[in-house]
């Protein structure tokens, strides 16, 4: 068969999957579902598998796609409830299709996460003003130390809304060329004002966008 | 989720392993059950949930409808930080509870450097480490594995021990514990009920007591206490349940693949050896049951590895008819069939043959001793001939990896026999240039030498064991004896072995330095990580125990030994007829070709021993 697509949450308790360990997850999924998947040529096998956007460590997401690629034809509408049923808790798949979009087209995120502060919430428009800075440049570990880097092309929107005792922030995020990990949206704070900083920062992926802010499947 | 745990858990190495959640985890309504039982494994997750007798018995004892059964793992460093920090007790992976609010907690206690993570565990879910200090019936806490076997060092700690086998005793035991908790019985009342069951060890029931000389004078059971405990084992294996859907973990784990259990029980009989000994009479499953279960468990988890488990796997009898029948389902499915525990003698290269089309990895020799004579001294039925022919095989068939493992310190060893093993690197290293296919892919040969430690219940259990320095010499000893440089030499090192030994033989006494050990931080001492050698040696010093007294001296074979009220089912008759062949390096031979009568067949209840 060709390339498909696989559309799935990860949530809960499978947000502390890695993203190498939830490779293995899924290939041992797709074996308990009985669907046989392609393996590569050549000396050492290995499934054709690929996630499009590898998701942090502690964050969850409600539009994970991954690619893959099968032995057989199988009817793709009974796949998500065929696989879901074989897969740990928190891990759901919603649909599959071919995959016709090459992956470097998938440009932006909608994240939304949770600020929290142990000993009250600053004022929402405090945290709206430092996301208005013409630049923000933070502090980076890359595999050759620390860089420089300016995170305020990579955020399209932001928006703050009070929540109980918490803040909850709104983001339309660049997924690929530059990445922009969430936690940065909090980690940002820590370095340039931490007066500002939570305790603690959840984030959870919502929606893929193409370059032209259309949905991406 | 608890929130203190949420934020620490993206800190730590590997959080997935702190979370459960996997799948064929097993989930029950807390407020529907009527014991939540915490079976903890003091080691870490990976080691944990690559234990099968962790998984057999998670699954029998949730067979009872009113028992939940959750596991719980040490945490490793960075996280048992955290979680002292964040103030978070230890929980249960499967609901997340603390285990405080638990009936029950059990330990599945394999290796005795485990003893202080016992502790530990203990510790973090805040309950008191002796028995004396927990007066009520709940917690109850208790303990079973291999440990078990001379459980003395522990007996202060644990309410009380399973001997064997636990797949039936275990759940005998939680429902008289159902019982006891419904009637409300008080502590006392339950521990002599349960003392009643077979292969249940109360050690609070007996009395140790001690001569001037420091050696045990006698252990006396208490009134209608039985005066031996008696091992439990499973006699009919096709019949007893095995888990076909076993926790498939999350995160990478040490043997991540299905195990199949060949056999209980050794047909070798090598005087070393203690499982070859705790773990008879031998019993098969039949080579139908085991495919059947290999391949649903294949099914229900999708691992892509399936491996045979047991003490010597070419001493199976049909193994080549099952490996037959267990590859037809993994060739077409690329699942690989990995074989450990071969041995020199009987080692079938069609069978290697067969298996190296999926993979081929290098090839382990369990040799132990140099020298023809040591190691018909250890009843280790292996000759150099067995070695280089099963060698000349391998390296004709492309493998260019060996293996070899030695002991050192064996009861008789001389400096001739540990030259020996030098000598015997040279003459695997001539075979590989005889036999290479490919000579220019070059070879490796490994010998890797670890220091005896004397066993409960093996022939050599009075044995003493070498000092420190006499094992040092000894390794210097083999180090400039090995000079082709494509042979490598790795030694374990000998404190830990000092300190296995005596926490293997020690008694009760050996119980205050287990606690002083834990207190000054001691943990997870099984991992180079976090072993101190001083602070056990201090913590000994501080209790007024000498090591050597249980290390390294020779126990005369009158005396009381702190296991002698645990009946393994093998007599002490035969251990020390044996010993005494081990000085005239007599061989005996193994249980197929003439049984030798050691006991352990009077444990079955049905059937028939199988060596």
């Amino acid at each position: 068969m060709d390339k498909l697509r696989l559309r799935f949450e990860k949530t809960g308790r499978a947000i502390y999957i890695s993203h190498l360990d939830l490779m293995s997850t899924m290939q041992r999924a797709f074996a308990r579902a009985g669907l046989e998947l392609k393996y590569s040529e050549g000396f050492n096998p290995h499934p054709l598998i690929s996630i499009l956007l590898p998701l942090s460590v502690g964050t969850a997401s409600v539009c994970e796609l991954m690619d893959f690629r099968l032995r057989e034809e199988t009817d793709l509408a009974k796949l998500p409830e065929r696989l879901t049923a074989v897969l740990p808790e928190g891990i759901r798949v919603l649909e599959a299709y071919p995959a016709k979009r090459k992956s470097a087209q998938l440009k932006w995120l909608d994240v939304t996460g949770l600020f929290e502060y142990d000993h009250g919430t600053p004022a929402v428009e405090e945290l709206e003003a430092f996301y208005r800075r013409p630049e923000i440049v933070i502090e980076k570990k890359t595999k050759r130390g620390t860089g420089q880097t300016d995170i305020c092309p990579a955020i399209a929107q932001i928006a703050f809304a009070a929540e109980k005792e918490n803040i909850r922030v709104e983001a339309r995020i660049s997924a690929q060329e530059p990445t922009l990990n969430p936690d940065l949206l909090a980690g940002a704070l820590r370095q340039l004002c931490p007066e500002l900083a939570p305790d603690f920062a959840e984030f959870t992926r919502l929606e893929t966008y193409d370059g032209d802010m259309n949905v991406y499947r | 989720m608890d929130k203190r745990l949420k934020r620490i858990l993206p800190r730590v190495q590997k959080p997935a392993r702190y979370t459960g959640g996997e799948y064929n985890q097993i989930l029950k309504n807390r407020d529907e059950v009527d014991l939540r039982l915490a079976f903890c494994f003091p080691d870490t997750y990976e080691i944990g949930m690559s234990n099968l007798g962790l998984s057999i018995l998670y699954h029998t004892m949730n067979s009872l409808p009113f028992v939940w059964c959750e596991r719980v793992f040490a945490p490793w460093g960075d996280m048992y930080d955290e979680m002292k920090r964040a103030g978070i007790p230890l929980y249960a992976l499967e609901s997340g509870d603390p285990i405080s609010e638990f009936d029950s907690v059990a330990f599945s206690i394999g290796y005795e450097m485990a003893y202080t993570t016992v502790l530990d565990m203990l510790d973090m879910a805040g309950i008191p480490l002796r028995t004396a200090d927990r007066p009520e019936l709940l917690p109850l806490i208790w303990a079973g594995g291999t440990a078990g076997v001379n459980a003395e060092p522990m007996a202060p700690f644990i309410d009380l021990f399973i001997i064997g086998e636990g797949e039936e005793v275990n759940n005998e035991l939680l429902t008289l514990l159902h019982q006891a908790k419904r009637e409300n019985w008080s502590k006392q009342d339950f521990l002599h009920r349960a003392a009643q069951i077979g292969g249940v060890y109360v050690p609070s029931l007996y009395e140790v007591t001690y001569r001037e000389d420091g050696r045990i004078a006698a252990v006396t059971p208490g009134d209608g206490v039985p005066a031996k405990v008696t091992k439990r084992i499973i006699s009919n294996l096709d019949a007893v349940p095995f888990p076909t859907s076993p926790i498939v973990p999350s995160t990478e784990v040490v043997h991540d693949r299905v195990s199949l259990e060949l056999f209980r029980g050794c047909v070798r009989g090598c005087r070393f050896c203690q499982a070859g000994h705790v773990y008879r009479p031998i019993r098969a499953k039949k080579k139908e049951t085991l495919v059947q279960q290999g391949i649903e468990a294949l099914k229900n988890t999708g691992y892509q590895e399936l491996t045979l488990l047991s003490l010597s796997t070419s001493d199976y009898r049909e193994l080549p008819a099952l490996c037959d029948g267990l590859l037809d389902y993994c060739e077409e499915r690329s699942i690989g069939l990995s074989l450990p525990s071969l041995r020199a003698d009987n080692f079938s290269m069609e069978i290697m043959q067969r298996l190296q089309k999926v993979r081929k990895s290098g090839l382990t020799f369990a040799v132990e001793g140099g020298s023809q004579r040591l190691r018909d001294s250890i009843n280790k039925n292996v000759t150099e001939e067995d070695l280089l022919h099963t060698c000349s095989i391998a390296f004709a068939g492309g493998w260019n990896n060996v293996k070899l493992y030695y002991m050192l310190g064996l009861p008789t060893e001389t400096d001739e026999d540990i030259l020996g093993i030098a000598e015997m690197a040279n003459q695997v290293l001539h075979c590989w240039r005889l036999n290479a296919k490919n000579k220019n892919r070059g070879v490796k040969i490994t010998i890797s030498t670890s220091c005896f430690i004397p066993k409960p219940h093996s022939p050599f259990q009075w044995e003493a064991q070498i000092s420190l320095d006499e094992y040092r010499r000894r390794v210097n000893l083999l180090r400039n004896a090995i000079t082709a440089k494509n042979v490598v030499y790795n030694w374990h090192d000998a404190e830990t072995s000092l300190i296995e030994a005596v926490l293997s033989k020690g008694d009760r006494r050996v119980s205050d330095a287990i606690e002083l050990v834990f207190r000054r931080g001691g943990r997870l001492d099984a991992w180079t990580d976090y072993f101190s050698f001083e602070r056990w040696m201090q913590a000994f010093q501080d209790c007024g125990i000498d090591p050597a007294f249980y290390a390294n001296r020779e126990i005369p074979t009158d005396a009381v030994l702190p296991w002698d009220h645990i009946d393994v089912g093998v007599r002490k008759a035969h251990l020390l007829r044996e010993r005494e062949r081990a000085y005239r390096a007599e061989l005996s031979p193994d249980c197929r070709k003439q049984c030798s009568a050691c006991g352990a067949a009077t444990l079955l209840t049905e059937g028939r021993c199988d060596g």
